[in-house]
């Protein structure tokens, strides 16, 4: 049966080793009016009827193997290398467990130190921990870092609108019963309006950078009044537009957090990716997450383990601050390994052609009668467009064309009716951006 | 031990090239660019040299055997890969229109249903990422749903000694308090002290089905009425429900929310630790709380034979977002798979095997080990890690002393309410000649125990690395192998 590999022989030999007639026997235990119910499930199949199945599921999705994908949001289309791929698929990495026994799982513990070095570099920060299971709840668990940190005293937490409206949402969801002031992202401010929200009560200061609507600002003078006023600033980054701007920590961040999916990690409808969080080192005691650490064995060779444990749940239980066990670690390890991969100048090449050719579709738009772009401000690779029709008319004139278009930011912005954000990456050739401009066009008239 | 990545790097040297710009450039902002990226430069090779070397220091269930108590490490079937992987799915943008992710909604949605039907509940979310979220989805929603009755007394949450950490610290995080409860001589519930502590300000229990301990609970019907009996809610922690497919429906003994670990139960990758999938299974009362989105029917098919129209949707009163977009579907894709492997009977012999192959090892292993609750298990043993006259000998040693069989140790220390606690979980995907395997190295090491404690307490001897210094790991507190540019350190002093 599938993957069980048990002979009838060997049943019976084992039955009788354990002193009982039948398999059955065993479930005695379980109140017998409730015992082997049926389960309305259907029939079993082959692989090659699965295998089929799957493809079939597959293919009734409007994919980046068929469409030119212009949307982000949160969850950007890369190139991947094909090392990725391959090396994330050995089982010796896919099918070993959380590295508690670190004897034998070297392997797992030096590929994490080597994601935090790497997350530490890009969003330079002191330490970075082994992951969160996206990017919403690494913010989600900064805001319970700046609360410990304040001993639980300050009750208030600022947010920019420029936060993705999802990790705003997963912010109030996990601190729902915390009686915390989550305030700031109800309007759009500049970065002086929202340091006039900062009181003495005030926690934590979160910002993007780029921000949701694809802009590059700079948050030197906040920080500056965040720590003026004892509050913590967290900075949520995009790492693939960290390889040409720079870094948070450099700007005056307490903390960065993110999603690493830019980073090697397919779109896959939205998970799994891979939640970095990272901290300068007056904090580090208090993140949630595994953290490696190097040591030596007892011989005196260089050796990694998982380190600050009495932080952790297993250990404090009630007193944690996060109950998080499983994290992201496969997806850690996929974005390390692309790190390695694309390298100082991949990564900075790639993340160029994300601008260039962000900015060169944008003034295109820019020129179209009907469209205007939003300007004045440097962007990465998204811009905001406000369009002559509803937005889902103009994706349906794009999806016509076999593309994909902008996110409609009416869902999350009342007052953004009729503007897509417009995503492009390296993966849009000259050719795609120009089909894209010409169809804009079309879909206007 | 191994060189770093950063090691290997050569100033200049690429590993990847990248398409020419096919655009004219624009300028970027001065101000604001950085003027180092300390990523490491080497090439493709050096890089798949060094992952694949380090890949070989893991074990892995790959690799050999993983009885890791309460992980569930089974084999990983590789066809659940290759579906995860199909560009239909791994090519999906996350907010594509519902109209263009038709086959992935299908999928969840049937996945949701399946779930829901082999616990007998009535509806699901694939949101949360792991265990530990689902808990806290699920003591949300029992917090939400006393609020939403204007119940606002009930503040504590009962949880046995024997539980994971997972849920005190769940119960912390949603702002409500932990009730302790002592367990008895047979590793159940001590009911005496349940009934004591069920009264108004109860919220809910949390409870292991099977028990941490790997004993079906005698008394559950008990314990659910008690809190039932008091205004309290019931949650499974699902971590142990691969001794359940197709045994007992926890929403039919009476739960009203439990989570599964789809990365235990139906077999996605461990991964090293992550990602895995927590999905919450809910009766009827919490239904209207689930997490979103979830896969709903927008529109039934006006023939039988077509599909009908689908759709994210948040439920009316949903404890709110846990995670961007919808959760992590790439397990979603491989749990589908699996279960579709299987079947309905295929899910029972799963579960009737993973008893099986407990109850196997721990029968041959009595009477050598202390077993401290000598009863028929589940999918699961707890045994005691030491010996009578050998002091020197701890649960730890023994598990050290595995690792040069090739075997990775079972968990240990606990749970927490056994002394010198080892968790020993099989899987059904382990033949009978691995676990006797397995039993003969046990045996052996209880021998060498009372003849040769030091081979222990010195183990592992074979192994890529020793017994770490993990006091200095904490101390000194390397956490990486770069140095910060100078401006880090300037900044640290202002």
């Amino acid at each position: 049966m599938s993957y069980i590999p048990h002979t009838d022989v060997e049943r019976q030999q084992m039955l009788a080793a354990i002193g009982v007639t039948t398999i059955e026997d065993l479930f005695e235990a379980v109140p017998a009016r409730f015992r082997f119910p049926e389960l309305d499930l259907p029939e079993g199949m082959s692989e090659l009827e699965v295998s089929a199945e799957m493809q079939a599921l597959a293919e009734a999705n409007d994919h980046g193997g068929d469409f030119a994908i212009f949307r982000g949001a949160g969850a950007y289309h890369h190139y991947t290398p094909a090392a990725v791929g391959h090396l994330l698929l050995r089982g010796e990495f896919l099918t070993a467990y959380t590295p508690y026994q670190p004897e034998m799982s070297q392997g797992t513990l030096q590929a994490i130190f080597e994601y935090q070095t790497m997350i530490s570099q890009m969003t330079g920060m002191d330490a970075a921990n082994a992951s969160h299971y996206d990017g919403a709840t690494s913010l989600a668990e900064a805001v319970t870092v700046a609360l410990e940190a304040s001993r639980r005293a300050r009750k208030k937490i600022i947010l920019s609108y420029g936060i993705h409206p999802h990790y705003r949402a997963v912010v109030r969801t996990y601190h729902q019963w915390n009686g915390l002031t989550i305030t700031g992202d109800d309007a759009e401010r500049d970065y002086e309006a929202l340091a006039a929200l900062i009181d003495k009560d005030t926690a934590l200061v979160a910002v993007a950078y780029p921000d949701f609507f694809g802009r590059v600002r700079d948050f030197r003078a906040l920080a500056e009044k965040v720590h003026a006023a004892g509050a913590l600033l967290c900075v949520v980054a995009n790492p693939m537009a960290l390889a040409i701007f720079k870094s948070p920590g450099q700007l005056g961040a307490d903390m960065v957090v993110g999603d690493g999916q830019a980073l090697g990690i397919p779109l896959s409808y939205g998970g799994p990716y891979v939640g970095f969080f990272s901290t300068k080192l007056a904090q580090v005691r208090r993140i949630a997450g595994r953290i490696v650490g190097e040591t030596v064995d007892k011989t005196g060779k260089k050796a990694y383990v998982m380190t600050l444990r009495p932080r952790e749940q297993d250990i404090r239980r009630e007193r944690a601050t996060s109950n998080i066990c499983t994290n992201q670690g496969l997806m850690a390890l996929a974005a390390t390994i692309y790190m390695s991969l694309m390298g100082k100048q991949g990564l900075t090449q790639a993340a160029k052609l994300c601008y260039h050719k962000a900015h060169y579709a944008a003034a295109r738009i820019a020129a179209l009668e009907g469209y205007s772009v939003a300007a004045g401000e440097p962007f990465f690779h998204e811009f905001v467009v406000k369009c002559p029709k509803p937005v889902a008319e103009i994706n349906a004139a794009l999806y016509d064309a076999g593309m994909i278009g902008g996110y409609d930011l009416g869902k999350d912005y009342p007052a953004l009716q009729d503007h897509m954000l417009l995503c492009v990456t390296e993966m849009n050739s000259k050719d795609e951006i120009d089909t894209l401009v010409h169809a804009l066009e079309e879909a206007a008239s | 031990m191994t060189e770093t990545i950063y090691d290997k790097s050569v100033p200049g040297r690429v590993g990847v090239v990248l398409p020419k710009v096919d655009v004219p450039t624009s300028d970027l902002p001065g101000d604001l660019l950085r003027d180092n990226l300390d990523l490491p430069e080497v090439s493709e090779l050096q890089v798949v040299r060094h992952f694949t070397n380090l890949s070989g220091l893991n074990h892995a269930i790959d690799k050999g055997f993983y009885p890791l108590g309460s992980c569930t490490m089974k084999y990983n079937p590789k066809i659940n890969e290759d579906a995860a992987r199909l560009p239909g799915f791994a090519q999906l943008h996350p907010l594509s229109d519902d109209d263009g992710s038709q086959g992935a909604l299908a999928l969840m949605h049937t996945l949701q249903g399946w779930l829901a039907e082999i616990a007998g509940f009535k509806g699901a979310s694939l949101v949360p990422a792991a265990g530990a979220q689902g808990e806290l989805a699920g003591i949300l929603m029992i917090r939400a749903y006393h609020a939403d009755r204007g119940d606002s007394r009930r503040t504590k949450i009962l949880v046995p000694n024997s539980a994971h950490g997972t849920n005190p610290a769940t119960v912390s995080m949603a702002g409500l308090s932990v009730v302790e409860l002592p367990s008895d001589e047979n590793g159940d519930v001590d009911l005496i002290a349940l009934r004591a502590a069920c009264d108004d300000t109860v919220a809910g229990m949390m409870i292991t089905v099977p028990s941490t301990l790997g004993v079906f609970e005698e008394h559950i019907l008990d314990v659910i009425e008690a809190v039932h009996g008091c205004g309290g809610l019931m949650y499974m922690d699902g971590a142990n429900m691969n001794a359940l497919l197709g045994i007992v429906k926890p929403g039919e003994l009476g739960f009203d929310v439990m989570h599964y670990n789809l990365h235990k139960t139906f077999s996605t990758p461990h991964g090293g630790g992550g990602p895995g999938c927590g999905a919450v299974a809910v009766g009827e009362k919490l239904t209207p709380f689930l997490p979103g989105p979830i896969a709903v029917i927008a529109e039934e098919a006006e023939h039988e034979d077509d599909a009908p129209l689908y759709a994210l949707r948040m439920p009316a009163k949903s404890i709110g977002r846990l995670k961007a977009f919808q959760g992590n579907f790439g397990m979603h894709v491989r749990a589908y798979a699996y279960i579709r492997t299987y079947g309905a009977a295929g899910l029972r012999e799963v579960s009737r095997h993973a008893v099986l192959n407990a109850n196997y090892v721990r029968s041959r292993l009595r009477g050598v080990y202390t077993m401290p609750y000598d009863r028929i298990c589940a999918h699961e043993f707890v045994t005691e890690g030491r010996f009578e006259g050998v002091e020197s000998v701890h649960a730890l040693d023994i598990s050290k002393r595995l690792m040069d069989f090739g075997i990775h140790p079972p968990t240990n220390y606990f749970p927490l309410i056994v002394h010198e606690a080892l968790l020993i979980e099989p899987t059904e995907t382990e033949d009978k000649a691995t676990l006797d395997a397995f039993v003969d190295v046990m045996l052996q090491i209880a021998s060498e125990a009372k003849e040769n404690p030091t081979l222990l307490t010195e183990a592992p001897h074979v192994t890529p690395v020793g017994r770490l210094d993990e006091v200095r790991a904490a101390k000194e507190l390397v956490l990486c192998c770069r140095p910060l540019p100078d401006w880090a350190h300037t900044q640290a002093g202002d």
